[in-house]
């Protein structure tokens, strides 16, 4: 039997959890209760009252303003993937909402927990074409996740619970909360429970041991097993298990784009970057290994190459958290089901100590010619023109492999990816799956907020970065301390290479007159520099790293620069270019 | 090769859902041939029934894509032997027809049809079958009488296990949880 005093206490606790609130106070507390601490949005008309209760509550969380909504989705990826935590953003109805789509689709194609806030018109004007109307839940739907519209105040806690632990658990990837503006105003009592489990969702599957015991029977076998470490790692955590795996295995493995920095770039297995320019030693030799192990990774096909002669003559072995994933691209011998920081401790534990000498060797006879063909001439060119490359060379002497790196899609990129050292995981956002140019600035931007005692840099070209070049109001604003470098070719680089190889030289509309970009800097207070000569880089660069503050860095690069190597699309691996 | 497969995915009663998961067939360019949705045996489950016809590849990938999504439980696929399944279609013809001679009435008998309901002016003529029954019954009765409506059902089916293949599922999901608490 309860007490009386008890039952009173009880009772007491109760009202104390069950606060009557509007639907938007809801949304910020709920926020609050999932641990938000920095947010990304832009207001309007259908979400101004939850911005209205965001002001009583601008102490607990801070929300940036950005200038652009595709700023704000970019800018909560970049904040999510170098921090670990969900990344948060909110636009209003109809043109707010779908300027977030291109974030969005570029979170779900590289599986980056975020949660995204609309607002809806009200709810008696749902599907009458109202004002700033649109149905976000059902573009969004290929894009997301999950996503859910919200007509009840009293549903808003539940919702955003969801939204939260779906974004954050198994693979991850956005989810969209779109709340009509009646449901903002209404009021309910507000008590917020995390969300622990959904019955129709089993985010990590159970791994099977048997599983384990004929990958582990396979590895021991091998004499050429090569691994590929996908961002698996990373989202799992299990950068400490994979490194203990390899070492013990001795296997070599090369990383896709997205698992650049899992593992520091240099220790003695890693033979480089898998990928359409991707090193030359991983692309040949996946067509020679005898067993080949994805870990948290999903051969995609900027990764195989024409899939059809991909890796045929070896045993795979696919360690993924995503049963879709397997036999989805490349049919696997052994797939293994789980979340890799799970599963990988079971393998090692069954693998044999080994070391494959003599197949790592070979690998660094590929680094060797592929040093001489490319690298020595990206990283200590003799021409006159700045290759891009020696740019990243001398941000890598002087961040010595501290910095996070942020890119912008095209050349440059390709270049950053391959020559930027790392000596800890999280350190690169790229835009991988989506390829979005204009992703780089803003990305910077949420790494930056999430990581303030770290040295973010950003690598742009001069095409995208006038993408989201308004974000440098953000920038101004914020203070926050991004260091850009544009690579600047004055042409959409990538996309002349190809015309280039492939369209008899025909550079159709990829030449870039630009602006000057040092002046639109100084017109948001950004301080930075121009540098044309190569007696000047170093100097500069160090500049900008010492700069307390933001700073533009402007290289003006060869203009008809190549990235090598390159695996031409439709081709295989195996036929990586080196010229 | 292709291949005729149903797909049963069962799922929570949302919103939506069946937006979803007509995307991952159109994405692929898989024409969805006859769709029902229902409500399942079991209390606050929705069963989806899915025809189409694709490679046994094709259809494994999208089935892993269907049960990818949060709020589908469970989702199988099955050739056409391992199910019975059955549609149902309605013929509506002029009574006329039917009071002229026996022709109508004795087709309705052959091809174990049933008359649902005679009006002064037409008579509705029900058949659940396979669909190859109940087009031979369609044009059947166009040639006798003429038809001045027909419409047919998609397919339900129910597999030749002894069970039902979710209520296993469930069961197993249930004992997970009861497992690790
Ligand atoms: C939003 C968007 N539009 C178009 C493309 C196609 N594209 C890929 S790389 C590239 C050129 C990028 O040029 P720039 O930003 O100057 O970088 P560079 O390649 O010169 O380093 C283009 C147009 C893209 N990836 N994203």
């Amino acid at each position: 039997m309860e007490s009386a005093a008890i039952k009173n206490e009880k009772k007491a606790h109760k009202q104390e959890n069950m606060k009557k609130v509007t639907g938007s106070e809801a949304v910020l507390l709920s926020l609050i209760e999932e641990g938000v601490e920095v947010m990304f949005g832009y207001p309007g008309g259908n979400i101004m009252p939850i911005y209205d209760a965001l002001y009583d509550y601008q102490q607990k969380i801070k929300h940036i303003l950005t200038r652009h909504e595709q700023g704000a989705a970019h800018a909560a990826q970049g904040y999510a993937r170098t921090t670990g935590k969900v990344g948060v953003c909110m636009a209003t109805s109809g043109p707010g909402a779908t300027n977030l789509i291109t974030g969005i689709a570029d979170a779900m194609l590289d599986s980056t927990p975020m949660v995204c806030i609309t607002g809806q018109v009200g709810s008696p004007l749902l599907g009458t074409d109202a004002f700033q109307e649109t149905d976000v839940i059902g573009i969004t739907m290929p894009v997301t996740k999950w996503n859910y519209q919200v007509t009840k105040a009293a549903d808003i806690p539940g919702a955003i619970a969801k939204a939260f632990y779906i974004a954050s658990t198994g693979r991850p990837g956005p989810v969209l909360i779109d709340i009509t503006k009646d449901a903002q105003f209404a009021e309910l009592e507000f008590k917020y429970k995390k969300c622990d489990g959904i019955r129709s969702y089993i985010p990590v599957p159970r791994p099977v041991n048997e599983k384990i015991e004929e990958a582990a029977n396979l590895i021991n076998k091998a004499e050429r097993p090569l691994a590929l470490i996908g961002q698996g790692v990373i989202l799992g955590g299990a950068e400490k298990e994979v490194v203990a795996f390899l070492e013990k295995a001795g296997i070599p493995f090369a990383w896709t784009l997205l698992g650049l920095s899992a593992i520091p770039t240099d220790h003695p297995l890693n033979v480089g970057m898998l990928g359409m320019h991707g090193n030359y030693g991983p692309n040949k030799l996946t067509n020679e290994c005898d067993v080949l192990i994805g870990i948290g990774m999903r051969f995609d096909d900027r990764v195989t190459g024409d899939v059809k002669r991909y890796a045929k003559q070896a045993k795979v072995i696919h360690m993924e958290i995503d049963p879709a994933e397997i036999n989805k691209n490349v049919k696997s011998s052994v797939a293994i089901l789980g979340d890799v920081k799970e599963t990988l401790p079971m393998l090692t534990e069954k693998v044999k100590a080994n070391l494959h000498h003599d197949w790592v060797q070979e690998f660094k006879k590929c680094a060797a010619t592929e040093y001489e063909k490319v690298i020595s001439k990206d990283l200590h060119p003799e021409k006159p023109g700045l290759s891009m490359g020696e740019v990243i060379r001398r941000i890598n002497e002087n961040a010595k492999g501290e910095a996070i790196l942020v890119t912008d899609v095209g050349q440059h990129q390709m270049v950053a990816a391959r020559y930027t050292k790392f000596n800890n995981t999280r350190s690169v956002v790229t835009s991988g799956g989506l390829g979005t140019m204009g992703f780089g600035l803003p990305a910077a931007i949420g790494a930056k907020l999430g990581c303030p005692d770290k040295q973010v840099v950003a690598i742009i070209g001069d095409g995208g970065f006038q993408m989201t070049i308004q974000e440098l109001g953000t920038i101004f604003q914020t203070g926050a301390a991004v260091k850009i470098v544009i690579l600047n070719n004055d042409f959409l680089g990538m996309v002349r290479q190809w015309q280039q190889l492939f369209f008899d030289k025909r550079y159709s509309s990829t030449e870039l007159i630009n602006p000057d970009f040092l002046t639109i800097a100084k017109g948001y207070c950004i301080d930075g520099q121009r540098v044309s000569k190569r007696d000047d880089l170093d100097e500069a660069v160090k500049k900008m790293l010492d700069h307390n503050g933001p700073y533009l860095l402007e290289v003006k690069v060869e203009k008809e620069g190549n990235v090598f190597p390159m695996v031409p699309a439709g081709c295989s691996v195996a036929e990586v270019r080196l010229e | 090769m292709e291949q005729e497969f149903t797909i049963t995915a069962f799922s929570e009663n949302s919103i939506g859902l069946l937006n979803r998961i007509t995307i991952i067939f159109t994405r692929r360019h898989i024409n969805i041939e006859s769709l029902t949705v229902s409500q399942s045996s079991i209390k606050g489950v929705h069963k989806f029934t899915i025809v189409v016809s694709a490679t046994l590849e094709k259809i494994e990938k999208v089935v892993k894509q269907i049960e990818k999504l949060v709020e589908v439980l469970k989702a199988f696929y099955h050739t056409n032997d391992e199910l019975i399944r059955q549609e149902i279609a309605l013929y509506k013809v002029p009574t006329e027809a039917l009071l002229n001679s026996n022709e109508i009435e004795n087709i309705v008998r052959k091809n174990g049809a049933r008359i649902l309901e005679v009006t002064p002016d037409f008579t509705v003529i029900e058949k659940t079958g396979y669909k190859n029954e109940t087009q031979e019954l369609f044009e059947l009765l166009e040639k006798v009488s003429g038809t001045l409506q027909f419409t047919r059902s998609g397919y339900v089916a129910i597999t030749k296990n002894k069970h039902e293949l979710l209520t296993q599922y469930l069961k197993e999901i249930d004992s997970i949880k009861y497992s690790t608490n």
